[in-house]
């Protein structure tokens, strides 16, 4: 029989050398850089590569989560646990917070989501720590305003992203040089893709948080997709839980990440459905669908 | 799984994005739910086809445009390996994002269109291809629907290129030229069933064959030292550990070494990756290196081997230059030098000649290199830097200049 091995070949050990070598650059260039840890698998590829740059180090930068309040509780344990595995410091914040100051508003409808408001908590996170990089798992692959970003890519004061702007990046030269105020958001895995990532945590036999297997959950179907059912989602009359066997390719807000339908409850599964799945990852992502240029949008306001 | 990182070139409209968007399609790289977005989208524009540069142009003043302003970085996969592409923009006002996506690349793709032949860009990207030192350049004369897929056409565009290749290729150089169409997807990955005269490989065929033997494993041996591992932790109470990848050569456990540029001498204990302990590492290995006696190395030295050459310590010297910036390159300016790692201040004294990038001549006595112009400098570091040729080692031999008061890269060099 083929293995998985067999139809997407090993892992690119090039890709975590070229990570490795960019959290390193991070530490070494500044004076306060973070670690922004969603709880996804994409974060938790992150810290296992930071692990690894620093080894027998500590991790050097905290891990800042950002907290909606609307995580999976599957999400939050994991988060705690690693943090805990890792001896990294842990630092959260929350939306909840800024809500209660008067600085972020809860969105109303069937759609409400938490999502866009986080870039609020996250600004004046930064502002808090005098954070001068950021670290995130976003990937190019993903979207294509994403395939647009540098490695290092400069923010102003308001943690605006111009992406025409931005600084010529070559070779493997990375310029973090900042103005007081402006900071940098930094992405090691630019070049991994999904499957990439998948394949990554096989191999370095990597715990994820449960919800990326299958499990059985109450959920709605809206939209021809599957959505958590939760306290936090504004359900309509007609849309009645029912229990269906899940799991999650991408995982983000209750209000904001769909399921699918899956049996797989191992990672060698979980890479078949990947490759002869007909819609991509960000297709699971209800955030990403409100405009074509919704994720460039976000960008500009600093989103990360 | 190896990895093979292009980048497309060529003037504005050429078809650069409609081309790797074909690629993607032809390889079955596009998710329905991304297919049905570009077959929304399309329509919107008015438009009874599928239009591919969609999938890459993705902020939203490139599809207002209609053009690539920056790179875009794309992936796709085939059994034999995995493929980074940077689609980069044609107008010369981009050339900067245009030289950030090929920096990394081992093939260029150059895009002409079959109706206008060879053009300015044309001649701007060989030049850049040939300064980068890219492996292989295939010219990919696009749009041969547009002229009745004629061998004749093809032939002259080859023919009137012929002059500009011989002068601009360096010695390793493999150049090839395609006759495509993107937009109907011939020679792309199925070979033109409207051009029957074509007997050679399609494009995917080409890039599937290039083997790239790097050769970087055998320079001589660069370890930038990127940050000090000391964890002060009980168990590791004295461990020193020196963390970077490896610019190129070869480095062994028991290796004599010398730290540039104090000139300090020791030899290897370990070399680790993670938890496990190697007997050597190679070109582009990020590691942690141990030495067998107590030393001050810091961020920024450079560890070399004993036993080969010293690397140059470059303090006056001579490189060629592509400038990035509007404000234009002005002698006697001081600038912040990154080379790797390492940054210094950096004077440029003079600048010995700009090159006409359409003939190809060198003009002497300039005074200033304007955004996008290529020129030969002499400058002067206030440290020396541990730099090797770039036409020797290019793993070592690249530099950027940075603006010390915007803080932005301004222009990229290489030392000659
Ligand atoms: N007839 C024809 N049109 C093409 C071909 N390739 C691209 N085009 C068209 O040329 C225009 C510019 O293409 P685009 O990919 O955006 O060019 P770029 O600026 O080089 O990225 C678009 O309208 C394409 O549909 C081709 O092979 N034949
Ligand atoms: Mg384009």
């Amino acid at each position: 029989m083929q293995t998985i091995q067999d139809k997407i070949g090993h892992f690119p050990r090039q890709l975590e050398d070229e990570s490795i070598y960019i959290l390193r650059e991070v530490a070494a260039q500044f004076e306060r850089p973070a670690l922004l840890f969603s709880g996804g698998k994409d974060s938790i590829t992150l810290v296992r590569l930071a692990q690894k740059a620093f080894f027998p180090g500590k991790i050097p930068f905290p891990l800042v989560h950002i907290d909606t309040g609307h995580n999976f509780p599957e999400t939050i344990e994991f988060r705690d646990w690693l943090a805990k595995e890792t001896g990294a410091e842990l630092i959260v914040r929350y939306v909840q917070d800024s809500i209660n100051q008067g600085k972020a508003k809860e969105e109303s409808g069937k759609y409400a989501s938490r999502n866009v408001l986080q870039t609020v908590t996250l600004l004046d996170t930064i502002e808090e720590f005098k954070f001068d990089a950021c670290i995130g798992g976003a990937r190019r692959d993903e979207e294509k305003a994403r395939a647009k970003e540098r490695i290092f890519s400069v923010r102003d004061d308001f943690g605006q992203w111009d992406a025409k702007r931005q600084r010529p990046e070559l070779f493997d030269m990375l310029n973090g040089r900042i103005a007081v105020g402006e900071n940098v958001r930094v992405f090691p895995i630019s070049n991994w893709t999904e499957l990439d990532v998948w394949n990554y945590i096989k191999e370095e036999k990597m715990e994820i948080p449960s919800i990326y297997y299958s499990h059985k959950r109450q959920v709605i179907e809206r939209d021809g997709m599957l959505w958590a059912d939760s306290e936090y989602l504004n359900k309509e009359a007609d849309e009645i839980p029912f229990e269906a066997t899940v799991r999650f390719r991408t995982v983000g807000d209750m209000t904001c990440t769909a399921a699918v339908s899956s049996d797989a409850t191992d990672i060698d599964v979980i890479i078949e459905e990947i490759l002869s799945a007909e819609i991509s990852e960000r297709g699971a992502r209800i955030d990403d669908k409100r405009s074509e240029a919704a994720m460039e949008k976000r960008k500009q306001q600093g989103y990360f | 799984m190896d990895i093979l990182r292009i980048a497309t070139a060529g003037s504005v409209d050429d078809g650069k994005s409609t081309l790797i968007g074909r690629l993607l399609y032809e390889t079955n790289s596009i998710t329905k739910d991304k297919i049905e977005a570009l077959e929304s989208a399309s329509k919107r524009k008015g438009l009874d086809f599928l239009d591919l540069s969609l999938l890459t142009d993705g902020l939203i003043a490139e599809r207002e445009q209609g053009i690539t302003i920056d790179v875009a970085h794309i992936y796709f996969s085939t059994p034999t390996r995995k493929y980074i592409i940077a689609d980069t923009p044609g107008h010369v006002e981009y050339t900067r994002n245009m030289v950030t996506g090929a920096s990394n690349a081992k093939v260029s793709l150059i895009l002409v269109d079959a109706r206008q032949g060879v053009v300015e860009q044309t001649a701007r990207h060989l030049s850049i291809a040939a300064m980068l030192r890219i492996p292989k350049v295939i010219i990919c004369v696009n749009k041969m629907d547009l002229v009745q897929y004629q061998e004749s056409t093809f032939n002259a565009i080859k023919e009137s290129l012929s002059e500009l290749v011989t002068q601009t290729t360096f010695e390793g150089q493999e150049i090839s030229f395609l006759p495509i169409s993107s937009l109907y997807g011939q020679n792309i990955t199925q070979k033109a069933s409207e051009m029957p005269w074509y007997s050679g490989n399609t494009l995917l065929g080409e890039l599937e064959a290039f083997e790239y033997a790097s050769t970087l494993a055998h320079a001589p041996a660069r370890f930038p030292v990127q940050f000090v591992v000391r964890p002060m932790t009980e168990a590791y109470h004295d461990y020193r550990g020196y963390a970077g990848k490896i610019s190129s050569g070869t480095f062994k456990v028991g290796d004599s070494i010398r730290v540039l540029p104090t000139g300090q001498e020791s030899t290897i204990a370990t070399i680790e990756k993670f938890d496990s302990k190697l007997d050597q590492a190679i070109a582009g290995d990020s590691v942690t290196i141990t030495l067998t006696t107590d030393i001050d190395i810091s961020r920024g030295n450079t560890l070399v081997l004993a036993s080969e050459d010293q690397a140059p310590q470059l303090k006056d010297f001579s490189a060629q230059v592509c400038w990035l910036d509007h404000t234009a390159l002005t002698p006697g300016k001081t600038y912040l030098l990154q080379h790797g790692i390492n940054m210094t201040k950096a004077k440029i004294s003079q600048i010995t000649e700009r090159l006409d990038v359409a003939t190809q001549t060198a003009t002497e006595g300039v005074s200033s290199l304007q955004l996008n112009e290529i020129g030969t400098i002499a400058l002067r570091t206030a440290q020396p830097i541990a730099a090797d040729q770039y036409a020797a080692n290019p793993a070592n031999g690249a530099f950027i200049l940075i603006d010390e008061f915007s803080n932005s890269t301004v222009g990229v060099g290489f030392v000659k």
